[in-house]
């Protein structure tokens, strides 16, 4: 059987803008986010669901864009790494990443970024253990993890660090 | 990813003309953690996908007298955190917290991680114990299937190319059964059980009035191990019965050599489970 692909209409908002794409039925979330609006803050890994580095915020909650289809995102509200700074500054979490030096090679950095906004969103106070749990799944080949756990025990430490959009 | 048309319909019922339309060449996208992979890997080739993001609702948990009722579209995450599961299947909310990381629970639904048909699946075990149907629905009507009998063998199920699964009815697991789902990970948190151990026991005067084991991850479909229960049933609940009765899964299980483990090996962890899980369901101290 012969398909004639059309592509979609997407109506979404992007870290609070909103947006108007044209996506192929085929294009996931995570190319939809590089390549047709060219936000390259997103990494992409594996591109099956296993290291987390495509890691948004989809309607608050947070998922793997590289199993999202883009036209999925119609109608919804999309947060990712660029929209995490602030005005006045690097987000708390951002700047505790510096601080902690919680990076190496970095590319693994955005979807910790995202994640552990979500879990501070809903729990601004989490264990080490509950820290552990929600970032399995966001892997990093560098830093052996301790680092950035410890930026985000640090970023909780400071009141507000989960202050941003309201959790999902 | 190669090119296929993508619907999106806003009902239920357009879904399923979608799908008696296209018949064969057509997958339902549901959480899309499963079929998007397949998809771009070409492990499947649908000319049609039918997007289940517009339908609105489906995502209900609802108790409906001695059931429990889900909506496809609930995602495995809000399973885990429901109030009302918490409350009436705490076993369904501990064994889908068990299910990769909190991204893959948040977009995967229960409709979804059935209709996949991976015997690996954490919440397939649970399911069968619990003794939970499905309502498949297509535009010629609706049927109703329980659990145990909707898978055929890997990632094959009962459900026509036609039909979609609408709700999975669970009767509400009574106060008095404990039960216990036992994923073995000897890898890492986040993957796929080894071997995956579901049960439930009620005991009474010290007998096992009643005893439920069902497994995953130890053949082609998920397995509930009726010979175990037998062999409890009305028995002494000690750590003798347990472990004898636990003996019996190694003749049940048919599973395959991979990364996770021998066959060999997976069907002596299939029998440690067992007996670990019933005896923490049943209070015998290790
Ligand atoms: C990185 C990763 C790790 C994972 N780890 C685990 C784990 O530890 N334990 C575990 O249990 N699972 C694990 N999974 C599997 C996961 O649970 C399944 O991918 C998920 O449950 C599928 O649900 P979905 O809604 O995303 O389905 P989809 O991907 O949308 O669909 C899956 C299949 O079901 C069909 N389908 C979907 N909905 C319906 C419906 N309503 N009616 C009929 N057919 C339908 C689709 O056509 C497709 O064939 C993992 C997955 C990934 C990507
Ligand atoms: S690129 Fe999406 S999880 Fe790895
Ligand atoms: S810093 Fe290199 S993968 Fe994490």
């Amino acid at each position: 059987m012969t398909t004639q692909p059309k592509k979609a209409r997407v109506s979404t908002t992007v870290n609070g803008q909103p947006v108007d794409v044209l996506v192929a039925p085929y294009q996931s979330l995570l190319e939809m986010l590089r390549e047709v609006l060219g936000l390259t803050g997103t990494k992409e890994g594996c591109n099956d669901g296993n290291c987390g580095a495509c890691t948004v915020s989809l309607d608050g909650r947070i998922v793997d864009s590289c199993l999202v289809l883009g036209a999925e995102a119609d109608g919804k509200r999309v947060d990712t790494i660029e929209g995490m700074a602030r005005p006045e500054g690097l987000h708390p979490l951002q700047q505790a990443f510096l601080e902690e030096a919680a990076l190496q090679c970095g590319i693994c950095t955005p979807g910790f970024l995202v994640a552990a906004r979500a879990l501070l969103e809903r729990e601004p106070h989490p264990s080490e253990e509950r820290i552990r749990l929600w970032l399995a799944g966001n892997l990093c080949r560098c830093t052996g993890y301790d680092k950035i756990v410890g930026a985000v025990r640090k970023a909780a430490a400071l009141d507000g660090a989960g202050n941003g959009r309201a959790a999902g | 990813m190669h090119d296929f048309e993508l619907h999106a319909p806003d009902s239920i019922h357009e879904a399923v003309e979608i799908l008696a339309e296209h018949g064969g060449s057509t997958r339902v996208l549901a959480g899309g953690t499963a079929l998007t992979t397949m998809v771009k890997q070409s492990l499947v080739r649908p000319d049609h996908i039918v997007s289940l993001h517009r339908v609105p609702g489906w995502s209900h948990v609802a108790r409906l007298g001695p059931e429990i009722n889900i909506g496809m579209l609930a995602t495995h995450r809000a399973i885990e955190t429901s109030p009302l599961i918490r409350e009436h299947a705490p076993l369904l909310a501990d064994t889908y917290a068990q299910v990769a990381t909190v991204r893959i629970r948040s977009m995967a639904t229960v409709g979804g991680g059935i209709a996949h048909g991976d015997p690996a699946q954490d919440p397939l075990p649970t399911l069968l114990a619990l003794n939970a149907r499905v309502r498949l629905l297509s535009a010629t009507g609706e049927r109703q299937v329980p659990v145990g009998d909707l898978f055929r063998d890997f990632f094959d199920t009962d459900i026509g190319p036609d039909e979609l699964l609408i709700e999975v009815q669970v009767p509400a697991q009574p106060h008095d059964l404990e039960g216990v789902y036992l994923k073995f990970l000897p890898r890492s948190e986040d993957d796929y059980a080894t071997v995956g151990v579901a049960a439930l026991a009620r005991v009474e005067r010290g007998r096992f009035q009643e005893a439920r084991v069902a497994l995953g991850a130890v053949g082609p479909v998920p397995l509930r191990a009726t010979a175990v229960e037998q062999a409890l049933q009305g028995r002494k609940a000690d750590a003798a019965t347990v472990r004898k009765a636990a003996e019996l899964v190694g003749d049940l299980v048919d599973p395959v050599d991979d990364a996770r483990g021998s066959a060999d090996y997976k069907r002596d962890m299939a029998v440690v489970f067992t007996r670990r899980a019933l005896e923490q369901v049943a209070g015998i101290p290790r």
